[in-house]
C-alpha cells in the first residue's frame, strides 16, 4: 500500500535540497543555455542536410536541448540515491515503516518536479531567443513528452544507483551511458544523417523517441509518427521505472 | 512472546563470516547489551534485525514478526540509532526530525510536542534551525539520538549511541534510555564500547567476538563467574613463610591465592568483610601491612576474561596461552 505521506515527505525533501543548492540550480541551467546560444545562434544560418528549409537550426535545436537537460538532470536525480548511500541517509529512509514503492514514487515525483521546472525555464529562454510559441495544445503534448523522458531516465539512474555500492560509479555511468545516449538521440542533428550502423543503435535509445516527440510537439516536424514516439516513451518509462523500483527494493542498504 | 528471537542467524560478506550462527532471545521490556571488540559483528546483527541486510541463513523474529517475510511489520515495530551518521546534512536539524516524525505518521500537533521534547533532551533547541552540515560531530550524534527517540517503538536498537559524547550528555541520555525502558516498556538492544554504560543500563549482556556469542547473562552473574573480589595486601618488608601461606590458602572462603615478594592477593566473595580477619591474622604473625586494595570485578574484567583483549584495541593484544585456554573453556 502506498503511503502518500511518505511520498510527500520525500518529494518535499528533494524540493528543499534543490532550492538550497544554488550552484546546482545555476549549473543545471547554464549548460543547456550555453549550448542553445552558441550552437543555436552560431549555426542558425547553416543549412543542415535533412532539415527542412524553413526551419532554422536554432528551432531544430531547442527540443534537443530540452531533451538533453531532461536526460542529464533526471539521470542525476536518479543517481543521487548514491549520495544518500554515501551519507548514510538511505538507511534512515530504508528502515522507515513505508513500502519501497512509496519511497521510489516520492523520489521520482521530487526529481521530476525539479527537472520539469528546469525544462520550463529553458523553454522560456528559447522564446526569448526567437523560438516560436507552438500553441497551447502542442505545449501540453510537449509537457507529456517531457514528463515521460524525465521518468525514463530517473528510472535508469535508479537502476544504476541500486546496482552500485558507492559514488565511484557515478562518473562512469555519466560518461559511458548518459553521454552516448545524448549523442545518439538526434538532439543535435537529424539521426537520418548518421551511418546506418550507428542509426540502428539510435533506435534503441529512448531519448531518440523523446526528442522526436518533443520536436513534433514544438515544431510539428518529426522522423516518426508522434503516436509511435508516445507509445515508445510510455513503454520505456514503465520498463525503466519498474526495473528501477524492483532493484531499489532488492538492494541491501548499509 | 519474546521481543526478539534469533535462531542460527548467519551473514557472510564476500568471504567474511560477519555473524556466525548466533542464537539468543530478548524478553519483552528487557534492556539488552551487545558487547564485543571491533568487527565482532554487532552492527551486522543489528542491521539484520532491522531488515537492512538479508541473512545468509538462519531466522529471526522481531516483535513477533519474521525479518524475512514480514519486513514491513518489523519496520513498523522498531526504532534505530545507527552507529554511522545517517542524517541529511542539507536539511536543518528540525527538518530532519520533522521528516522522521512524518514518516512515522505523526500529526502536526503531535510532531511539535515530540520534537520540542527530544530537542530539549539533547540540548539542541537553539541549533534546531541550523543546517546539519554546520553541526559539530557531537551535535550530530545528539540529533540522531533525538530522532531515534521521537517515535516510541516496541523495540529500539541503539548502536553505540553515546559514542563521542561528553560525560554530561552521556549521563542524560542514559537516564532517558532507562526511563524509556522502565516507563514505556520499550525493549532496547544496545551496543557499546563503554562497559560502565552496559553495566549501568543493561539487564542482560551478550559478549560477541568474531561473529559468535561467547557469553551471555546478567552482568552480575557474569562477574560472579570470575570467582569474586580480589583482595591485595602490600607488605612493609619482604617476607616468606611457607606455613603461613598454607594457612591462608586453606581458609575455607579463599578461592585462589598468590604470593609475591612483598605482596599477596586472594580471591573471595564479599572481600570487604574479610579484610579485618586477614589483618588480625597478619598481626598475630607479626607482619606489617602497608596497604590493602579491594577490587570488585567489573564488566571490564568479564570482558577481558572472555575476549582476552581490551575493548579498545583494534586487533587485540596477543593473548597469553593461559587467557586463551580460559576463554576457550568458557566457550564450551
Ligand atoms: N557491507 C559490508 N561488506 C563487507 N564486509 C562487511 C560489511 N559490513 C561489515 N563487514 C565486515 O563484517 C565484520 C563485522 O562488522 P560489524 O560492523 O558488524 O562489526 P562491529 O561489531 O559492529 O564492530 P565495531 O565495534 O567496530 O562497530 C567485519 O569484519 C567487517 O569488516
Ligand atoms: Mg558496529
Amino acid at each position: 500500500m502506498i503511503s502518500w505521506t511518505a511520498v510527500y515527505v520525500l518529494w518535499l525533501r528533494e524540493i528543499k535540497r534543490f532550492s538550497r543548492a544554488r550552484s546546482r540550480v545555476l549549473g543545471s541551467l547554464a549548460m543547456p543555455i550555453f549550448f542553445m546560444v552558441s550552437l543555436g545562434l552560431g549555426l542558425n544560418q547553416v543549412a543542415l542536410p535533412g532539415l527542412e528549409r524553413n526551419i532554422g537550426y536554432l528551432s531544430f535545436l531547442v527540443p534537443g536541448i530540452i531533451g538533453m537537460s531532461l536526460l542529464f538532470s533526471s539521470a542525476f536525480a536518479g543517481l543521487s540515491v548514491l549520495w544518500d548511500k554515501e551519507f548514510g541517509f538511505l538507511k534512515e529512509i530504508m528502515v522507515a515503516p513505508v513500502n519501497r514503492l512509496s519511497i521510489v514514487i516520492g523520489r521520482v515525483t521530487g526529481g521530476t518536479s525539479i527537472v520539469i521546472f528546469q525544462a520550463i525555464i529553458i523553454l522560456l529562454f528559447s522564446f526569448f531567443l526567437g523560438f516560436k510559441f507552438p500553441g497551447l495544445f502542442f505545449l501540453g503534448l510537449a509537457f507529456i513528452f517531457m514528463i515521460l523522458i524525465s521518468l525514463t531516465f530517473l528510472g535508469l539512474g535508479l537502476i544504476f544507483a541500486s546496482l552500485m555500492k558507492d559514488m565511484q560509479g557515478f562518473s562512469l555511468v555519466m560518461n559511458f551511458v548518459i553521454f552516448p545516449l545524448f549523442l545518439l538521440s538526434g538532439a543535435l542533428y537529424p539521426i537520418r544523417n548518421l551511418p546506418t550502423s550507428i542509426r540502428f543503435l539510435a533506435y534503441f535509445d529512448p531519448l531518440t523517441y523523446g526528442v522526436d516527440g518533443l520536436r513534433w510537439s514544438l515544431l510539428q516536424m518529426s522522423s516518426f509518427p508522434w503516436i509511435l514516439d508516445l507509445s515508445f516513451m510510455v513503454l520505456f518509462s514503465l520498463i525503466m521505472l519498474g526495473l528501477g523500483a524492483f532493484l531499489f527494493e532488492r538492494q541491501e542498504s548499509t | 512472546m519474546e521481543a526478539i528471537r534469533v535462531e542460527d542467524l548467519t551473514k557472510h560478506f564476500e568471504g567474511i563470516v560477519a555473524v556466525n550462527q548466533i542464537r539468543f532471545e530478548v524478553k519483552q521490556g528487557e534492556l539488552f547489551g551487545l558487547l564485543g571488540p571491533n568487527g565482532a559483528g554487532k552492527t551486522t546483527t543489528i542491521n539484520l534485525l532491522a531488515t537492512l541486510l538479508k541473512p545468509t541463513s538462519g531466522r529471526a523474529w522481531v516483535a513477533g514478526y519474521d525479518i524475512l517475510t514480514e519486513r514491513n511489520q518489523v519496520r513498523r515495530s522498531i526504532g534505530i540509532v545507527f552507529q554511522d551518521p545517517a542524517l541529511d546534512v542539507k536539511l536543518t536539524g528540525r527538518e530532519n526530525l520533522e521528516f522522521h516524525a512524518m514518516m512515522y505518521g505523526y500529526s502536526k500537533a503531535e510532531r511539535q510536542i515530540k520534537i520540542k521534547e527530544v530537542l530539549k533532551l539533547v540540548d539542541l533547541e537553539d541549533k534546531a534551525d541550523l543546517l546539519v552540515e554546520k553541526y559539530s560531530g557531537g551535535m550530530k550524534r545528539r540529533l540522531e539520538i533525538a530522532r531515534g527517540l521521537i517515535h516510541e517503538p516496541k523495540v529500539l536498537f541503539l548502536d553505540e549511541p553515546t559514542l563521542g559524547l561528553d560525560a554530561q550528555t552521556r549521563r542524560k541520555i542514559w537516564e532517558y534510555i532507562k526511563k524509556l525502558n522502565q516507563e514505556k516498556k520499550v525493549t532496547i538492544i544496545l551496543t557499546t564500547h563503554y562497559l560502565e554504560e552496559a553495566d549501568y543500563l543493561c539487564q542482560k549482556v551478550a559478549i560477541m567476538d568474531r561473529g559468535v556469542i561467547i557469553a551471555m547473562d546478567e552482568p552480575q552473574k557474569l562477574k560472579d563467574m570470575l570467582g569474586g573480589d580480589i583482595l591485595s595486601f602490600e607488605l612493609e618488608n619482604n617476607y616468606y613463610s611457607g606455613r603461613w601461606q598454607e594457612k591462608l590458602k586453606n581458609l575455607p572462603w579463599v578461592k585462589s591465592f598468590s604470593w609475591e615478594n612483598n605482596s599477596f592477593s586472594l580471591t573471595t566473595e564479599l572481600g570487604e568483610r574479610r579484610i579485618p580477619e586477614i589483618m588480625e591474622m597478619a598481626r598475630q604473625e607479626g607482619l606489617a601491612i602497608k596497604s590493602v586494595h579491594l577490587h570488585k570485578p567489573s564488566l571490564e574484567d568479564v570482558y577481558l576474561y572472555f575476549t582476552g583483549r581490551k575493548i579498545r584495541d583494534e586487533d587485540g593484544i596477543l593473548e597469553t596461552r593461559n587467557q586463551r585456554a580460559k576463554r576457550l573453556s568458557w566457550r564450551r
